[in-house]
Order: structure tokens, then sequence, then C-alpha cells
């Protein structure tokens, strides 16, 4: 179909705009924020100003005496609340189960990190609860904080004495591999190695999280509205595991959520605060956190210290591929946290590479810092960064093109679908493509006349080359319930044809800035061939969508679409039937094109808006075989993950003088397998790219060795900023189509994020190369200037 | 954070170790002190007001003196709650050597901030702590000097730590009472 006729359709392949805009960029969002109910209190948590410690006492006489206050809340309060869980249960590498902390509301007895929450105001004004939280007496005998992951899991102080130890687990993946690993390694010709930091960062979504709660006495109903990307995920870790409230009296409610990035998965003490709140108090409890309680409250990303080595063979075939890594948690296991330096990380070691034998160790250490859990990738930002830079660096080692070596060991295009050693098997892939795509998108070719103009300038021009691979569209339930999660990874939809014609859609997806109500509208058009504008997307809310797993890890499209695929093909089988019937015509006969029903080899035809009437008003219809109605459900749980590859360039010009960097050029060849809407693709990959530069180059969470947070607001965070990137290119030409899931698709949020910072890196060190500084073999990131200028001081 | 520094005070280590100990001195010379009880066994309960970057805040806490070798060292040091804006602890430990007739005082100052502190004014609290400590050990030069001088010129002869009225004189004059 020409490209124009498509956009005016709206169907898949369309850029069409996206819908949901229309409000956001007028303001009229409607955000948990912005959900005021009447007779509401406000909490105001009071917060640890320590990373370690025991509480000796709690004193709250006085600031219960105050005005406006309703009650002070401590520990005391949820003696009978469960602990936080943990939704991913690992398994060492000796078999045992790793070591998992009790996770309360409210600390009890110890502070493990600075934003713990100790006790909560709760008063008619928020005025009144920050007053009344001044008056609260709180004495804490400070303790060592552990901070440095290797010393803490040699022994001293430990986060939670119960557990005996700072290590939460010694995981080892595949274990059957190591002595042959091992072995490979002993009889190598070349190794490389290189050992790396992957930075600690912090979410920084644009709204802060926010909770109410609301408790109707007379129904016994909870309600819990919250910044979340999984509603019903969260109403069953809180309402099973925490608070003891059954599904059926407790709705929880995601409205319009102002992005995420993997920080608005987890369920947080916060909300099971003001839903119990709010059942104690019988009145509304909303809390809303400041940006300051954000950095020290939100789950961080990242936070590996690597050591990661490659066995090359003579002709510079990769032979094996080992790496320790120690894996930050923080205090307290938040939700996926386990899941994400292991199954999330491990398995996507090989890369787009041919590496026959890996080996993976990963140590995962309680620290007195804010917990550590997914964040835009998740896991496979660790692994894509330590691999490329690895093999980068063995490039520089052989005296080869960087190039030409990913060349050689990549997975050929013949070799799909492809079974690495670290357990996946990638379904489709043209690495080679991608790679050849990048270089013409990038003009590699103009490069060294590019780098001398730089050089008249007196500056230092590098190119950076990274591909990647992630896995998406998590996951197949029963492979992941092997693996330790405690859920299932499904995705549902229910699709609801309304008498007249029109649809709306439930689905268990959240979008919380994907555009999910724009590209999810122009599958159910493609298929059923009427406009998009009559098609409706409701998510977020468990009382009317289907349970579902929410969105992240790139999933909805892969996972969700594909549910609400199989239920619109449920509903396309039944109009068939009841169209069959309406031209008495037999089904097998009948054909669905644009919205209208013919019968082959016939001029016979039913509108689509016969048929759903006739479902509704059945007074023509086969009642004695076929229900009225016209709304079905489905679950798709995936049979396998998605692998989504591709190329990144970064070229950056540095400042020898100042070891500034400045990204002026960044070119993205992606495979996403099929694309619905290439507008909003180019959207999330530019986002994911302005996060993984991010990371590279501004971003970096520091605590002191006190456990305080030094980077907690943006005078310190340096977050991004437009004038920090240049114009990127993108491009998704290179698509193997997903060969598992209906739609073909296979996942694009997170990929910009995952092969950007070592393309940022490798281009960091390509120009300190090119300007004679031959001696720097490695920058931690982020390359900030101080740290560029010291590296070329060695 | 930790800094070092030392200063040569145009007075003996008699008089200065004395100074060191008249909760007075103390009062008059940290910075943004608004009141000061105790005694030197005891500890002393101080009301300081401090602004750090974009945090002020009034620190209630205790200030102790430790380590006492009459004459040679001591430790000062503090640990005060500032509420919402989070909480400053420090010590700095003092020597005082014969410098001619003067006295060589060397410190080493170890401090530390957390809560809103920390977290918003980590940029500039090294700077923020050196400032302190200076202007601390400054007016504890000036209040020395000045009661050094005031010793000797109204009671000459007098050894000025054999008496402890001379240095009221010269305190009450720093401070204006």
């Amino acid at each position: 179909m020409p490209k124009d006729e498509i956009a005016n359709k709206g169907g898949i392949g369309a850029s069409t705009k996206r819908r949901e805009d229309l409000r956001f960029l007028t303001g009229k969002g409607r955000y948990t924020d912005d959900i005021n109910i009447r007779g509401q209190l406000y909490a105001h948590f009071i917060r640890s100003e320590v990373a370690h410690g025991r509480i000796i006492s709690i004193d709250a006489s006085a600031a219960e005496a105050m005005p406006g206050v309703a009650k002070v809340f401590t520990s005391a309060d949820f003696a009978q609340a469960g602990s936080i869980p943990c939704g991913w249960q690992v398994t060492d590498r000796h078999g045992k189960a790793m070591l998992e902390p009790k996770h309360p509301i409210l600390a009890e007895g110890k502070v493990r990190h600075v934003g713990d929450p100790i006790a909560v105001v709760v008063a008619e004004t928020l005025d009144q609860a920050r007053d009344a939280a001044e008056a609260v007496v709180i004495e804490i005998e400070e303790l060592p904080a552990v901070m440095d992951m290797k010393a803490a899991v040699a022994g001293g102080d430990l986060v939670h004495e119960e557990l005996g130890s700072n290590l939460c687990f010694d995981w080892g993946f595949v274990e059957e591999n190591k002595a042959a690993v091992e072995e490979a390694f002993a009889k190598a010709a070349h190794v490389t190695t290189l050992e790396l930091v992957n930075n600690r960062l912090v979410a920084n979504p644009m709204e802060p999280r926010v909770a109410v709660g609301d408790f109707e006495e007379w129904t016994g109903q909870h309600t819990l509205y919250t910044t979340s990307q999984n509603p019903h995920v969260i109403r069953l870790l809180m309402g099973a595991f925490v608070l003891s409230i059954p599904e059926h009296k407790l709705r929880v409610v995601a409205p319009d959520v102002g992005g995420g990035f993997g920080s608005k998965i987890f369920h947080y003490a916060e909300e099971a605060f003001v839903t119990k709140a709010a059942h104690i108090l019988k009145r509304p409890v909303k809390w809303t956190s400041t940006r300051s309680e954000a950095f020290v409250t939100d789950a961080h990303g990242r936070d590996h210290v690597t050591k990661i080595q490659l066995a090359l063979d003579a002709q510079n075939n990769f032979t094996a591929l080992r790496t320790d890594t120690y894996a930050n948690m923080g205090a307290y296991l938040s939700t996926f946290a386990p899941s994400v330096p292991t199954w999330l990380h491990g398995t996507l070691m090989a890369g787009n590479y041919k590496t026959p034998l890996i080996y993976v160790n990963v140590k995962a250490v309680f620290t007195n810092t804010v917990p550590v859990d997914a964040y835009r990738g998740a896991g496979r930002p660790e692994a894509t960064f330590q691999l490329e830079r690895l093999v980068d660096q063995a490039a520089r080692e052989l005296g080869v093109s960087p190039f030409d070596l990913r060349r050689q060991n990549f997975i050929q295009p013949d070799q799909f679908p492809y079974q690495t050693p670290v357990a996946v098997v990638y379904d489709t892939g043209n690495y080679q493509a991608t790679l050849d795509k990048l270089v013409e998108m990038a003009d590699v070719a103009g490069f060294e006349a590019r780098a001398a103009e730089s050089k008249s300038r007196g500056k230092l021009r590098g190119f950076g080359l990274a591909h990647y691979i992630e896995a998406c569209g998590i996951a197949p339930s029963n492979l992941v319930g092997q693996l330790g999660a405690r859920a299932g990874l499904y995705e549902s939809a229910s699709v609801r044809v309304n008498a007249t014609g029109s649809i709306t859609v439930f689905t268990g997806s959240h979008s919380h800035g994907q555009g999910h109500e724009t590209t999810f509208a122009q599958v159910v058009s493609d298929m059923i061939g009427i406009d998009a504008s009559q098609i409706e997307i409701v998510h977020g809310d468990t009382s009317n969508t289907p349970m579902g797993m929410g969105t992240y890890g790139s999933r909805s499209l892969a996972v969700g679409g594909s549910a609400m695929v199989k239920a619109t093909n449920k509903i396309i089988n039944k109009a068939k039937k009841i169209a069959a019937h309406l031209m008495e015509a037999s089904e097998a006969d009948i054909e669905l094109k644009d919205g209208v029903f013919t019968v082959a080899g016939t001029d016979k035809s039913k509108t689509w808006v016969d048929v759903t009437l006739a479902a509704y008003v059945p007074h023509n219809y086969p009642l004695e075989n076929l229900e009225p109605g016209l709304e079905e459900t489905a679950f798709y749980d995936p049979s396998n993950f998605t692998y989504p590859a591709g190329a990144y360039g970064c070229e950056v010009e540095v400042d020898p003088e100042t070891g500034k960097v400045e990204v002026v050029a960044f070119s993205a060849a992606d495979d996403f397998g099929n694309v619905v809407n290439p507008m909003i693709v180019e959207g999330q990959v530019h986002g994911g790219l302005a996060q993984g530069i991010g990371q590279a180059l501004l971003e970096h969470c520091v605590y002191d060795e006190n456990g305080q947070l030094l980077s907690g607001s943006y005078m310190d965070y340096a977050m991004p900023r437009a004038d920090d990137f240049p114009m990127f290119q993108v491009d998704h030409s290179c698509a193997t189509p997903c060969t598992h899931n209906p739609l073909g698709v296979k996942g694009c949020g997170e990929a910009g994020a995952i092969g950007s910072p070592p393309a940022v890196i490798n281009a960091v060190l390509d120009a300190l190369h090119r300007g004679g500084f031959t001696h720097v073999t490695h920058i931690d990131m982020p390359a900030s200037p101080s740290r560029v200028w010291a590296a070329m001081q060695r | 954070m930790k800094l070092s520094d030392s200063r040569s005070i145009d007075a003996a280590p008699a008089l200065v170790w004395d100074a060191i100990l008249d909760p007075q001195v103390l009062r008059a010379c940290i910075p943004g002190c608004e009141s000061l009880t105790g005694s030197v066994e005891d500890g002393y309960e101080a009301v300081v007001r401090q602004k750090v970057g974009p945090v002020s805040a009034t620190f209630t806490g205790l200030v102790r003196l430790s380590d006492i070798i009459p004459g040679q060292s001591l430790t000062i040091s503090g640990e005060g709650k500032g509420g919402a804006a989070g909480h400053a602890k420090g010590s700095a430990a003092v020597r005082f050597d014969a410098q001619g007739a003067g006295t060589l005082l060397t410190y080493d100052v170890d401090a530390a901030v957390g809560g809103k502190l920390a977290q918003l004014g980590s940029r500039i609290i090294d700077g923020f702590a050196k400032k302190l400590a200076d202007e601390f050990f400054t007016r504890f030069q000036a209040a020395v000097e000045a009661g050094e001088a005031d010793a000797a010129a109204p009671e000459e002869g007098a050894a000025p730590d054999e008496t402890g009225t001379s240095k009221k004189g010269w305190f009450r004059r720093m401070i204006g009472g």
C-alpha cells in the first residue's frame, strides 16, 4: 500500500500522531496528583538522615497534639502487615536460595539507607503534617555504613544482622560451563581483560511518585491511586502479601503516569502506607513525593562493578567469555531486583556473537543505599556495555578493525534460530545488515576527512561502534517460573465491540509515555478495517481491565499487543458467524475487508455496523447456537523472548585542553521487526539514546563513605538536556520480523539506552588514541571532563 | 570531609589554653552561635544558626571537649540537629605548641553532614566547612590576641594565667559587654 494511503487509514505502519498528546500537551492529563478526594488527609514521611543506624526511641507525643494532626504512624501500627515482597527468587551457584530480608513498610528497629521511612505524620494539610514532623523526636544510634560492595562481602558490619551476610546470592551461569571456560582461556592465543563500572543512576521520571489511599467503610472497598506501570501487579503484591486485602475488595488505579523507566514497576512502601492509613483513619490519605524524596526512595538503576575477559584463538575468533560482577542490591530487595543482574543480564552475554563458551558470575550485595532495580534496559545495558567495550579493546590490542572483528564473530544470517550458550534461542536477526546500514548512515567512509577537519580546530574526533542485542517481550511464564519469577508474565486484553460498531479495548498493559492509545488502536483498526478514531484504548484500572502484568521490558506490543490481536481475532470469528447468518451464507465464505463483510463469489455484503448491531439487537440472530453480544478476552503467553538488535555509531569531539566530550553525531540502525507506528518508534529510540548518552557522559549517583547521597538534586545530578545531543539519525529498515508473535514485532523501548553507552565510550577512547593518548584503556562512565582530562594526563 | 590548618597566635600557650576552655569565648567564636550553656565537664548545649547554600536552619546540639591534655591539646566536637534541614557533626583536634613568645595552634577538622544538608549542599559543603573553621579560629585568634594586649597593658607584670579578671576584661570588650 502506498505510504500516504496507510497514513490516511491510520492502520499498521502509519505515523499517526499521538492522540494522547492532545491532553498531555495542553496540560489536561489526569495524573495521580490531580486526584483529590473530599476529606483527604496528607501524609508526610519522616525519613532516615543516616545510612545505617539503630532506632533508640521515637517520641511523637508532642507532634500528635499539634494542630490538624490525625495521627503519627510508626512501625508499631503495621505489626500485622507483611513484608514488602520480592517478586523473583534467585538460586545461587550452590543451589541455595538467595538471602531475603524483611522489608517493612516503616523501619523496624534499624534504618538501612538515607530515605528509609521511620514515621509518618498524617494531618489535615501538608503544612501541618510538615510542621508536626519537626516535633517528632527520633533518637538513632548511628552505625558504620556498609558502602563498598567488595568490603561488604568480605565481612564487617551487616545491613541485615539476621541474614548473617551482606551477600544476597552468588550466582553462576552457566555453572556447568565453568570448567570448559577455564580450559578455553588456558588455550587462548589472546586474552583481553577489562575492569569497569556501570554507574549507578537515578531514574528521574518527570512525574514524581504519588499515592492516594481511599477506603469505603460501608462496602469494605479499598482503592489505591498510584503512579504505577503495572496496577495489577501492585494489587497482587500489596493485597496478597502486605495488607491481606482480597482482590475483589482492592482496586488499584494508575491513571496518566508521567514516565517510569522502570522505577514505577515496583511496589513501594508508600502505596501500602496510604492504603492502610486510609483504612485506619477512615479518611482518604494522600502522599506526593518531593523531588528530593524521589532521589532517596525511587529505586536506583545499574551499579555493577565488573571484571570481564575474552579469549580469542589465533584467527581472532572468540572462544570464551567470562565475567565477575558485583551487583548492588541496596538496603532491601526491590520487587524485581534479583532478576536484573542475573536472568536479564547473564542470558545476554553472548551478544551478537558466536562465542561458544560463557561463564557469568554475579555476586549481589546488600549495602546501606537506596534499593537498586530495573531501569530502562535492566541488566541488558550492563551486559552490552561490558561486552562491547571488551570487543573494542580486543580489536585495539590485536590491531584489527573493530568493524571486522565484530563481523567475523557475528552469528551469521543463515544460523537462525540460534541457540546461545547462555540458554536463550534467538529466533531471527541479521547483524551484518544492521552494521552495513550503520556504516552507510554514519558515513564511516567520510570519517577521516571529518577527523582531519576537527584536528584543524584543535579537537580530537573519534568514532565509536557498538552492536547490541536485547531480550524483550518478557516472557514465557513457564520458563521464568523455573528461573525464579514469582509471577506469570503473560498479558491480557478485552475487546468490547459496542452496539454501533465502535470498540473499547481494555488492556493489561499500561501506557506511561509509550503511546499505546494510538498504536494499539492502529492494530485493531488494521485488523477490522474501521477507522482508528472508532477505537478507544483503556488501561490502568484493575476494576475494568483484565489481569495483566503491565508495561516494562519493551513488552507491551509484543505481549500485550499479541493478546489484543488474539481477542480481536475471536471478535472477527464471531462477527463472521453473525454475518453468515445475516447473509444466509456459509461462515467459511465470509470475508472481512475494510470494515465490510462479503460472501466470496457473490455481491452480498453487510457492514461492520450491521453485524455489531445484530449482536446487541439479536432479532435476526442464531440465538440457538450463538450468544448475543460481541466482547472477547484473551490472554497471551509468549513462547520465547523477542530479540531486537542493532548497530550504533557515535562520533565525538574531545577538547584536549579540558577533556570535555561533545557528541557530534549519532546513528542508530535498529532491527525491531515489524513496526506499527514509525514516528513513535523513532521517539522511543530518541528517548532511549538520550538516557544512554546521559549515562555515558553526565548522570552519576554518588554516595559518600557515610552513605549520604551527594548527588541528591539537580544541582549535582546532571540530567541530559536537548543541547547535549546532536540530531539523531535513526533507522529501522533492517527488519527481521519476530517469528513467534502474531504481529512480528520485537519491541523498541529500551534499545537506545542499551546500545548507546558503549558506543559513546568507544568513541571517546578512539578520539584519545587518535590524539596519541594510547595509554588509556578505559574511562568509567560518566566520561566527565575531569575524568577524561585525568585519563589523558597519566 | 577533613581539613587541617594552623595559625600563629601572639599570646602565650597558657593564655590560649584558658581561652579555649572559656564558654563565653567559645560562644563568641562559633559562627552563628545563639546560645551556649553548660560546662567543660558536662559539655555545652548550643543553638547555632547557619545557612548552607539553599538550606538554612537552626541547629540544636551538644558541644563537648574531650581528650584534654592541659596546656597541650584537646578535641572539640559538636553534633547538631537542624530538623528538616538534616544534621551536622564535626570535631576539631587542636594542639597548642609554644612558638617563640606566642603559640602555634594546629587543628585537624573532621566534619560530616546528613539529610537535606548533604543531599542539597554537598557541592558546597567542603568549602563551607573550611569557611566555618577559618572563621572560628580567626575569631579565636582575635579574641586571644586582644586579651593578651589587654592583659599586658594595664596590669604590667601580672602573669596573665594567674588571674581570670584580665581575661574577662578583654572578653567583654570583644563581645561588646
